[in-house]
C-alpha cells in the first residue's frame, strides 16, 4: 500500500474534508512555526538543519533547499519576496495539485518559515491555471490562516509579519520556469529571463526573490519537526527524506504515493497495482515528460532517488512516473510529447521556437507513415542544436525525449519509416488506451 | 578595467561590459540579430553564441558579462557550430523570397546567411505563414519574414515611450502585432524600419521603388525641427528615394523623426513651383527667370525709390538656410530697409532690445543625460521636438531626471512628469512668478529686486512642487518651448524663466521651433534699429513685401491678418518652393526656389552647431537654389557684396565670428512698453499648437505623413468643465469666433487648461480664426 510518510500522512478516504486549519493543527500543523516564533530560532540554525536534511528541490531540478535559502541576501534593505511555484504543468505531474488540495496549510507553514529565515515580507503562490478549484481552496486556506493570526502583521503576536497571496496562472507550461513565472506574476508575458542575474539578486520586481516548489515548502515543517538527521535518514545520503511520486499510465492504480527516496522502483510499481492487465512493462519516463525515457530492464533495477536515476541516464525530476506497457507505440508517444513542447515553447529564443516545431513535424510525419531515411539523424541533429542553446530549460526538455526515445527504441522508429506503420499493431495499441482502472484516491 | 582575451587578442574593457562590448572594442564581429546597441538586451536570437572558457555550453555574447581573465572564442568550432545551428532555425520558416523583398541587399539575415547558412535546406516540412498587419500609412508589414528579434517591440517601449507593438502568442505561433490593430505612426515610429534586421517592416512610401544597391548615399541635415538631425538622403537618378538617419551620438544618435524620414515625399509634390510666374491682368503666367527678375527689380526699385526702404517688409521662413537668410537680410538692408524678420509666429518682441544674444538650448544634447531636474515651460515637447523629448524621456526613465512642466496643455509626453502647472496662457507668468517665489523660500536667495514686487500672494502646491524639484537637484535646466516663445507676453515669461534658472542654478534654454531658429539670429535676419518685427510688419502694413519660403496663411501668428496685409500691398514678391492658392492670391511674382535637398546650405541648430550640407538632387524645372536667386537679385539691384562664388563663401561671410560667443539667453529689464497681450474680454482663451505635420511647407505636402493621426483636421479641444460652462456637448459642431469665425468639432480633452480651447494653428481650417493667442467665443451649432 501507499506510504503516507509526511505531507500526505493522515490523509485518507475523506481527504476532501480534512484540509482545513483545524485538521492540519490536529495533525501537529503549525507546531514548528509556533516554536520558531516563540524561541526566535535564528535563521542560520534553520538553514543548517535544512542542509543537514539533504532536502532537495521537489520541482524537478533537485537543487539543495538549504543552500538556495542561504543565497538570499538577508541584510538587503527593502522588499524581498518569497514565491511558491505551484505552476505544475509537466505532463505526468499531479502531486502539487493534491498537496494544495489536501494539505494547503503545510505549504503556508513552509512559506512562513521561509519568510522567517530569509526576511521576506511578501509571498505569492503561483498556482497552475487549469486547477482553478485548487486555487480557490488555497485562497480559503489563506483566509483561515489570516483569521488565526498566522498570516499578516504581527504573526502569533510577534513582530514577525508576512503577507501571502495566491495567484493563478493561465495555463502556460513555460510559467513553471521560475523567471517566466516571475514575469507572469508581474503582469507581463510569461517568458523566461536570461540568467544571470538570478532571482536571488534580481527577482520579482527586481528584488531578491526565492522560489521553491510547493512540495519543497510543504516538506520544510516536517524536516524541522523531525530534525534534519532523521529526515535524511528516511532517504539516502544527498537524497534526504520522502517524496511524492505521481504514477500514471499503464498501471492499475495510478495516483500519488509518498515514498522514502531510494525506494526501489518495483516497489512503487507494486503499490500502483502493477502493470495494467498483467501486461509486460515496456518503458518508464521516471521524472515527468522532460525526463529521458528508460526501458523496462534499466528502470526495474533503479532506486527512486536523484542520483540513481541520473546514473541510469534520466532524471528524477518532479517524480512523475509515466508507465508504458507493451501496447504503447513509442513513435506515437514521442509524437504526443513533441506536440506538447511545440505548443508550449514561449517563442522567445530561436532554437526552441523554431526547433520544437521542426521536431514535432518530423516525428508526426514518421508516425503518419511518411518518414524518410535520414529522418532519425535529422531529429538527433535538431535536438543537439536545441540543447544548451536556449534561455531556459524548455529547449532541453523538448530535445531530451527525442534523443532518448530514438536511443532506446530505434527499432520501432526504423520500422515506422520502412514499413509506414507501427511495430505495435493498432489493435494492440487500442487495448492499452482503454480506460478501465481504479484511480487511487491518494 | 577587466582583461579579456577574444580570439587570442587581449583587450581591456570597462567593468560591466558584456562580451559583445568587448568584441566591438577588439574589432571582432560577432553575428547577431536581436542585439542593438541602443536597446535593452533580449538575448533571444542566440545568433551571438560564442565559446567561453570553462563554460559547459556556448553563451550569448550580448548578455554574458565579462569577468577578469575570461577567454572567448567567437570563431571556434563550438561557436561556429552553435551559430550555424541558430541560422538554420531562423531560416526554416523564413520565406525564400529575397528577389522580391525590399530588404534584399541590406538584409542582416541575408548577409549572415551567406556566412552561416547551408547551401541546401534540411527543412522539408510546411512553412509557417502569417497574415500581414496594417500598421498604418508609414510602415509596411510582411509578417511571414519576421524572425521575432523583438527589436521593434523594444524600440517602441523603451525609446518611443509607448508599447505600440508586442509579441502575441507563443512558440512558432508568436507574432509581432500592434495593440488591437492600431496604426504605428507616433512621431518616432519609422525607426523600427531601420531596426528590423529582415524585410518584415519596410517603409510603405519607399517600398518597391528602388533596390538598395541602386541608391547613392548622401549626407544631409534635417530642415525641420531645431535639433538638425543628421540624415542620409538616398537618391536614384538624382531623385530622392528615401531618407535614413546618419549616426551622430552628440545629436540624434541613430534615430530620426518620422518627419525627417518621410517628408521627402513632398520634394516630388505636384505643387512644386517649377517656373517663375508673374501675375498680369489677374492671370498667372509662367515666364523666364530673366523676365521675372527684371520685373522684380523694377518693382522693388519703384516702391523703395518712391517711399524709401521703410515701405518694404521682408519675411523669411525659419526653415531657410543661413546662406539664404544672410543674403536676404543683406538685400533688404541694401534697399535701406531694416524691416526683416524670420520669427513669424512670435507676438512679443519686447525682448529684442534687451536680449543678450541668439537664443539656444543653453546646453549640449548629451548633457540631458546628467540632468537632475528639468522645467519645461510652454512646449508641446513630444511633437515640437520629438528627439529632444526622447532624450528627456530616456533620462527620466533611466537616470532619475525629474521633469516638471508649466503650460496650457498637458498632453502625454510618454514619460513621468513629476510636477505640472496646467494654467491658461494668461496665467503662465503668474505660475512662473510662483515658482520663483517658492524657490526663493527654498534656497534662501532673494528674488531679484525688479521682480520682487510682482510675486503672487499664494503659491499652489503643484507650483511649489516644481520649485522643490528644481531646488533639490544640482544639475538643472529650464527650457522655454515654442508655445512660450509665441506667447503674447513671451518677454515676461523669458524674464521669469531667467529668474527661476538663477535661483535654482539651472541652465536656461530655448528649445527652438525650426531648423534655423537659432541660426536666423546669427544670419542677422532680425530687424535692426528702427526696423519693424514680424508682427509690426503685418499690423502696420507695408507697400511692398518680400516673402522667402513662407506660406502667408499658415506660417504666421495670425494668418488672416497676414493675408489682409499682403492683399493691400502694392507689391508682393514671393520666393517659394511650392505653389499655393494663398500665394497666388497675395503675390505678384513667384520665384521658384528649392528645398534643402537641392541646394547647399547651413542650419545652426539649438545647440549652436553650424551644420552644412550639399545639394543631393537636381531641382525640377526652372527652380533654383534660393541663395543664387538672391545673389542675382542683389547684382541686378546693383547692391554691393553679392559676388560670392559659392554657398560656402556666403556661409563664411555670414558666420564669420565665433558662433558660441553669439549664443546668449540672457534678457535684461524690459522697457516700459505697452502690454502686448489682448485684453481679457471673454471667458475662453485660445491655446494653439502647430501640429507636427503642418509645421512647415515640406511636411504639409508629404502625402504619407498627411494620412497619420497627427495630421487629423483641427478640433476645438476643451476640458469637460469648460465644455459644460459653455453649454457645449462633446462631439458636437461648434462655431468658434476669434477675429474671424470657423466651424469645428468640439472634443473633450482633460489635458487642456480650464477656460481654454486648444485649436491647432497652421491649418487651412483655422486660418480664419486669427491670432494663435487671445480670446475666443464658442457656441454650439
Amino acid at each position: 500500500m501507499s506510504a503516507r510518510a509526511l505531507i500526505l500522512a493522515g490523509i485518507g478516504a475523506d481527504a476532501d474534508r480534512t484540509w482545513r486549519l483545524q485538521d492540519y493543527v490536529a495533525r501537529g500543523g503549525y507546531d514548528t512555526l509556533r516554536k520558531i516564533v516563540a524561541e526566535k530560532t535564528p535563521p542560520e540554525a534553520i538553514i543548517a538543519e535544512l542542509k543537514t536534511s539533504g532536502l532537495r528541490g521537489r520541482g524537478g531540478a533537485g537543487f539543495p533547499t538549504g543552500l538556495k535559502w542561504s543565497f538570499m541576501p538577508r541584510a538587503f534593505p527593502g522588499d524581498k519576496y518569497l514565491v511558491c511555484n505551484s505552476d505544475e504543468g509537466e505532463p505526468g505531474t499531479f502531486k502539487d495539485r493534491d498537496i494544495l488540495r489536501y494539505n494547503p496549510h503545510a505549504v503556508i507553514e513552509g512559506m512562513l518559515i521561509g519568510a522567517w529565515v530569509m526576511g521576506c515580507t511578501r509571498g505569492y503562490n503561483y498556482i497552475h491555471g487549469e486547477i482553478f478549484q485548487v486555487y480557490l481552496r488555497f485562497e480559503e486556506a489563506l483566509e483561515e490562516a489570516r483569521a488565526a493570526g498566522l498570516l499578516g502583521q504581527n504573526i502569533l503576536g510577534s513582530d514577525f509579519s508576512f503577507e501571502l497571496f495566491a495567484h493563478h496562472g493561465y495555463g502556460a507550461y513555460v510559467c513553471g520556469e521560475e523567471t517566466a513565472l516571475l514575469e507572469s506574476l508581474e503582469g507581463k508575458k510569461g517568458q523566461p529571463r536570461f540568467k544571470p542575474p538570478f532571482p536571488a539578486s534580481y527577482g520579482l520586481y527586481g528584488k531578491p526573490t526565492t522560489i521553491n516548489n510547493t512540495e519543497t515548502f510543504a516538506s520544510v515543517p516536517f524536516v524541522l519537526k523531525m530534525g534534519g538527521e532523521a529526515f535524511l535518514g528516511l532517504g539516502k545520503p544527498n537524497n534526504g527524506g520522502a517524496k511524492i511520486f505521481s504514477i500514471s499510465g499503464h498501471v492499475n492504480r495510478p495516483g500519488n504515493y509518498e515514498l522514502n527516496l531510494g525506494t526501489p522502483f518495483p516497489e512503487l510499481l507494486e503499490m500502483a497495482g502493477g502493470v495494467r492487465d498483467g501486461r509486460k512493462l515496456k518503458a518508464v519516463i521516471p521524472g515527468g515528460s522532460s525526463a529521458p525515457v528508460l526501458p523496462a530492464d534499466i528502470i526495474m533495477d533503479c532506486t527512486l532517488d536523484f542520483d540513481a536515476i541520473a546514473k541510469a541516464g534520466s532524471m528524477l525530476g518532479s517524480g512523475a512516473v509515466i508507465v508504458m506497457d507493451e501496447t504503447a507505440c513509442m513513435v506515437r508517444a514521442l509524437e504526443r510529447l513533441s506536440y506538447f513542447y511545440h505548443e508550449e515553447s514561449c517563442g522567445q529564443c530561436t532554437p526552441c521556437r523554431e526547433g520544437t516545431g521542426w521536431l514535432y513535424r518530423v516525428v508526426r510525419r514518421i508516425e503518419e507513415g511518411l518518414g524518410r531515411s535520414g529522418d532519425l539523424d535529422l531529429l538527433c541533429s535538431i535536438a543537439e542544436n536545441i540543447s544548451g542553446r536556449t534561455i531556459c530549460a524548455l529547449g532541453d526538455a523538448a530535445a531530451g525525449p527525442v534523443r532518448s526515445f530514438i536511443k532506446h527504441f530505434i527499432d520501432e522508429f526504423i520500422y515506422h519509416i520502412e514499413y509506414k506503420k507501427c511495430l505495435v499493431p493498432l489493435a494492440v495499441q487500442d487495448l492499452g488506451s482503454q480506460i478501465n482502472v481504479n484511480v487511487s484516491p491518494t | 578595467m577587466l582583461e579579456i582575451e577574444i580570439d587570442g587578442n587581449a583587450v581591456q574593457v570597462p567593468d560591466g561590459s558584456t562580451v559583445m562590448d568587448a568584441a566591438t572594442l577588439a574589432g571582432v564581429y560577432i553575428p547577431h540579430f536581436c542585439y542593438h546597441k541602443k536597446l535593452s538586451i533580449a538575448a533571444s536570437c542566440r545568433m551571438c553564441l560564442v565559446q567561453v572558457e570553462k563554460a559547459p555550453k556556448p553563451l550569448p555574447a550580448c548578455a554574458t558579462p565579462v569577468t577578469n581573465g575570461m577567454k572567448v572564442w567567437t570563431h571556434s568550432e563550438t561557436a561556429i557550430k552553435a551559430q550555424k545551428g541558430v541560422m538554420e532555425f531562423l531560416l526554416i520558416n523564413h520565406p525564400l523570397e529575397c528577389p522580391i523583398c525590399d530588404q534584399g541587399g541590406e538584409c542582416q539575415l541575408q548577409d549572415l546567411a551567406v556566412g552561416y547558412g547551408g547551401a541546401h535546406a534540411r527543412y522539408r516540412e510546411e512553412k509557417r505563414v502569417w497574415v500581414n498587419k496594417n500598421f498604418g500609412p508609414l510602415i509596411a508589414s510582411d509578417a511571414t519574414r519576421c524572425i521575432n528579434c523583438t527589436r521593434c517591440v523594444r524600440f517602441t517601449t523603451e525609446i518611443g515611450g509607448l508599447m505600440e507593438l508586442g509579441q502575441a502568442h507563443r512558440g512558432d505561433h508568436a507574432e509581432i502585432m500592434s495593440f488591437l490593430g492600431r496604426a504605428i505612426d507616433s512621431e518616432l515610429s519609422g525607426n523600427i524600419i531601420d531596426l528590423c534586421p529582415v524585410g518584415a517592416l519596410t517603409s510603405k512610401p519607399f517600398r518597391f521603388s528602388a533596390r538598395a544597391w541602386e541608391l547613392s548615399r548622401r549626407r544631409s541635415i534635417s530642415p525641420h525641427d531645431s535639433l538638425g538631425a543628421n540624415l542620409i538622403v538616398q537618391t536614384k537618378h538624382d531623385k530622392v528615394m528615401r531618407v535614413l538617419p546618419f549616426d551622430n551620438d552628440r545629436l540624434n544618435e541613430c534615430w530620426i523623426t518620422d518627419k525627417d524620414r518621410f517628408s521627402y515625399e513632398a520634394l516630388a509634390s505636384e505643387h512644386r513651383l517649377t517656373s517663375p510666374m508673374i501675375r498680369k491682368d489677374g492671370e498667372w503666367r509662367a515666364v523666364s527667370w530673366q523676365i521675372a527678375l527684371e520685373f522684380t527689380v523694377a518693382a522693388l526699385q519703384e516702391v523703395v525709390g518712391g517711399q524709401g526702404g521703410q515701405a518694404l517688409g521682408t519675411l523669411a521662413s525659419p526653415h531657410a538656410t543661413i546662406e539664404e537668410l544672410y543674403l536676404l537680410q543683406k538685400l533688404a538692408r541694401g534697399l535701406a530697409s531694416e524691416n526683416i524678420d524670420f520669427r513669424l509666429r512670435q507676438r512679443d518682441f519686447r525682448g529684442d532690445a534687451v536680449r543678450g544674444g541668439a537664443p539656444w538650448l543653453g546646453m549640449s544634447v548629451v548633457d540631458i543625460h546628467d540632468l537632475h531636474s528639468l522645467l519645461v515651460i510652454g512646449s508641446f515637447l513630444r511633437k515640437d521636438a520629438p528627439l529632444l523629448a526622447q532624450k528627456v524621456r530616456h533620462s527620466a526613465l533611466r537616470h532619475g531626471l525629474r521633469v516638471s512642466a508649466v503650460g496650457s496643455s498637458a498632453e502625454d509626453w510618454r514619460m513621468p512628469v513629476a510636477a505640472r502647472a496646467l494654467v491658461a496662457p494668461a496665467a503662465m507668468a503668474a505660475a512662473l512668478a510662483g515658482i520663483a517665489a517658492a524657490l526663493a523660500a527654498e534656497t534662501g536667495k532673494p528674488v531679484a529686486e525688479a521682480l520682487a514686487g510682482r510675486l503672487p500672494p499664494d503659491i499652489p502646491n503643484n507650483v511649489r512642487a516644481i520649485a522643490q524639484s528644481l531646488a533639490s537637484g544640482e544639475k538643472n535646466a529650464v527650457w522655454l518651448g515654442s508655445f512660450a516663445v509665441q506667447h503674447p507676453r513671451a518677454a515676461e515669461l523669458h524674464l521669469w524663466a531667467q529668474e527661476i534658472a538663477r535661483l535654482s542654478g539651472a541652465a536656461l534654454g530655448f528649445i527652438g521651433e525650426a531648423a534655423n531658429s537659432t541660426g536666423g539670429y546669427l544670419a542677422s535676419a532680425v530687424p535692426g534699429a528702427g526696423g519693424l518685427d514680424a508682427r509690426a510688419m503685418i499690423e502696420s502694413p507695408r507697400d511692398a513685401y518680400l516673402l522667402f519660403g513662407v506660406e502667408p496663411d499658415l506660417d504666421f501668428a495670425d494668418g488672416a491678418a497676414t493675408m489682409t496685409a499682403l492683399d493691400q500691398a502694392q507689391l508682393v514678391v514671393a520666393a517659394s518652393i511650392f505653389d499655393s492658392p494663398a500665394l497666388r492670391q497675395s503675390a505678384d511674382v513667384l520665384l521658384p526656389i528649392v528645398p534643402f535637398t537641392e541646394t547647399p546650405g547651413t542650419f545652426v541648430n539649438c545647440i549652436g552647431d553650424a551644420q552644412s550640407f550639399h545639394a543631393v538632387a537636381l531641382p525640377p524645372g526652372e527652380a533654383r537654389p534660393g541663395w543664387k536667386v538672391l545673389r542675382v537679385l542683389g547684382n541686378l539691384l546693383d547692391l554691393p557684396g553679392f559676388n560670392q562664388d559659392d554657398a560656402k563663401a556666403v556661409r563664411d561671410e555670414a558666420l564669420s565670428g565665433d558662433i558660441r560667443a553669439c549664443l546668449d539667453n540672457a534678457i535684461g529689464e524690459l522697457p516700459e512698453a505697452e502690454d502686448p497681450s489682448p485684453a481679457q474680454t471673454s471667458r475662453l482663451q485660445r491655446v494653439a499648437d502647430v501640429p507636427v505635420y503642418f509645421a512647415d511647407p515640406l511636411v504639409r505636402r508629404a502625402a504619407s505623413l498627411q494620412k497619420t493621426a497627427d495630421a487629423a483636421p483641427p478640433t476645438a479641444r476643451m476640458s469637460a468643465s469648460t465644455l459644460a460652462a459653455l453649454g457645449v456637448s462633446a462631439g458636437s459642431r461648434v462655431r468658434v469666433t476669434g477675429t474671424g469665425t470657423v466651424e469645428l468639432q468640439a472634443v473633450a480633452d482633460e489635458s487642456v487648461a480650464s477656460g481654454c480651447a486648444r485649436i491647432a494653428a497652421a491649418h487651412p481650417a483655422t486660418v480664419a480664426l486669427g491670432p494663435m493667442h487671445g480670446n475666443l467665443s464658442v457656441e454650439q451649432i
